[in-house]
């Protein structure tokens, strides 16, 4: 679409506006980050080099990637089978499944906090203390990304002449959902899995006040000591998922992302 | 047709064995519905139900009722719903023109795939961080701080105290309002069909009757379905204010999160699962407004 001269003029006005408001902050963390300790002039890495000593830090940057593994698990071997078995087999169950799946965004974190408090004081005492945990609430958290951009690929292919197929030709039940429908949405379990990468590592509200040290918990209290620590580790963090948001291309995936926000 | 086949087959057509078969199919969904029941499910239906009981443990609608009247939890809601709606507001303005000025450039070039991984990660990622940028830039040490130090000490910038009230909170949200309204809105303006303005224009219409009789009637329903995305998003919002705020409890989770901990001794959790009632009756609302507009939407499209 050609424009004219003045919406051209308005364009480049609000791209140039808002790109100069949201990249503030950033320039203001690369900024403070490099601000060398009191009040001397100059520049200096050494908060960036003081991440790697930081091992409260570092344990809580493994236990974070645990979590998101277990909740990628989750992913695979249960949310997706179940969503493919009961579009297959079980069609009644398809609304209550989507409604389910749905729930929690109309739940706010720090209300199923409040509600799950108890669940996690008896895992802490009778199972694990560990933030291992946090795996079986997270992966409530991602359903409703899940479910919506699953839905989306189950919506592509026609799955029920596919796994008919399958079955006609000896398949079992379990081979043709692992072996022939996940390989054929596999778009939408990758959108899936990036989401559950961002929402595990950026989760701050549930772990903190179930008193559990997982990546954001650990920033936070970083930011306490050495805020200059804490915004360079937060950039890290920012560069590091913006990596895997850009390198995983095509658009179809960002829609499905903003399918499960309209939702 | 071996025999296994033809038994299959047969399975089809007796309504006895169907009806088995269907039974058995059920137990596939028990896994998932354990995991939902136990970590979603169940935790809600105890927030619905604790908010009925007193501290004794006794049946009693003391919280629910007296709860909003003390304006220790009114005030942080009332400012939870103002931030909500101007942060909303103002993000999805400027979130639905960035939108628009994105949606004329080329649509799979590098620079689209690199505006939309921002936007996903300034829309997604997490408060602490968000927080910690906004610190290292109008804080006490913030660049931005110290340019209005040095060259107009008057400036309200050269203070950093608004940062922590509700209107610096508010322009916090506004950063992550931004680009999740521009994600969500980015393929409704891309829907305009060129064919449409070619449409107005051979009818002699104006740039501003395209707009004004088709661009924004077309466009309004994803917007307001953007904006009501955008105040759940804020009104849920927990950590940036977290992070941000130390003391006090400026907005409706920060309340909360102090019922629910007991660092500061004020610890009940019926008045925590009240709080968290009314703050879930105000989400439910508000998507109950979006599904309706969105079946009105969904009819006229068709």
């Amino acid at each position: 679409m050609k424009l004219g001269i003045p919406s051209r003029i308005f364009k480049v006005f609000i791209i140039g506006i808002t790109t100069l408001y949201l990249a503030g902050p950033l320039y203001g963390m690369i900024d403070f980050s490099t601000k060398p300790l009191g009040n001397e002039g100059g520049r200096s890495l050494r908060a960036w080099k003081a991440i790697g000593e930081q091992e409260d830090l570092m344990s809580s940057i493994s236990v974070s990637f645990a979590i998101a593994i277990i909740v990628m698990l989750l992913l695979f071997l249960l949310v997706v089978p179940t969503v493919i078995w009961v579009h297959l087999r079980l069609p009644k169950l398809r609304r209550p499944l989507e409604l389910i799946c749905l729930l929690p965004l109309a739940i706010p974190g720090i209300v199923i906090v409040v509600g799950i408090a108890p669940l996690y004081r008896w895992i802490s005492i009778h199972i694990t203390e560990s933030p291992i945990s946090l795996a079986g609430v997270y992966a409530m958290l991602i359903l409703p990304f899940t479910y919506r951009s699953l839905s989306a690929a189950l919506a592509l292919v026609d799955i029920s002449t596919l796994a008919e197929a399958a079955r006609t030709l000896g398949a079992s039940t379990m081979r043709t959902i692992f072996g022939i429908v996940m390989p054929t949405i596999r778009s939408g379990i990758m959108s899936g899995v990036v989401i559950s990468l961002a929402l595990v590592l950026g989760e701050f509200t549930i772990s903190s006040l179930l008193s559990y040290d997982t990546l954001q918990v650990v920033i936070y209290l970083l930011g306490r000591e050495d805020g200059k620590i804490a915004v360079a580790v937060s950039l890290a963090a920012l560069l590091f998922v913006f990596g895997i948001l850009f390198a995983i291309p095509t658009t179809k995936r960002q829609r499905a992302i903003l399918d499960a926000d309209i939702a | 047709m071996t025999n296994s086949q033809i038994a299959r087959a047969g399975s089809h057509t007796g309504t006895g064995s169907r009806f088995w078969r269907n039974k058995r199919d059920y137990l596939g969904v028990l896994p998932f519905l354990l995991l939902a029941g136990l970590f979603l499910i169940w935790p809600t239906i105890n927030v619905v139900y604790g908010a009925f009981f007193s501290d004794e443990g006794k049946f009693s609608f003391d919280y629910v009722l007296n709860t909003i009247k003390d304006d220790a939890f009114k005030i942080p809601f009332i400012h939870s719903l103002q931030i909500s709606v101007w942060s909303s507001l103002v993000g999805g303005l400027i979130g639905a023109l960035f939108a628009w000025a994105i949606s004329t450039g080329k649509p799979d070039g590098i620079s689209r795939r690199f505006v939309l991984a921002a936007g996903g990660v300034l829309a997604q990622f997490g408060g602490v961080m968000l927080a910690f940028a906004f610190f290292a830039t109008f804080g006490f040490n913030g660049f931005v701080t110290s340019l209005a130090l040095k060259y107009s000490e008057t400036n309200f910038l050269a203070s950093p105290n608004w940062l922590y009230e509700l209107f610096g909170l508010g322009v916090v949200y506004t950063f992550f309002q931004i680009p999740l309204m521009f994600i969500v809105f980015l393929p409704a303006v891309e829907n305009l069909k060129p064919q449409w303005r070619e449409a107005s224009e051979g009818l002699g219409g104006s740039s501003k009757d395209y707009w004004f009789r088709i661009g924004f009637p077309v466009l309004f329903p994803s917007f307001l379905g953007g904006l009501l995305l955008l105040f759940v998003n804020s009104f849920s919002a927990y950590a940036t204010a977290a992070a941000l705020i130390s003391q006090g409890t400026i907005i409706a989770p920060l309340s909360i999160g102090n019922a629910l901990s007991s660092e500061t001794g004020g610890a009940s959790a019926p008045l925590a699962k009240t709080l968290s009632l009314y703050m879930v009756l105000v989400v439910v609302i508000v998507m109950a407004l979006y599904t309706l507009l969105r079946k009105r939407v969904s009819k006229w499209e068709q």
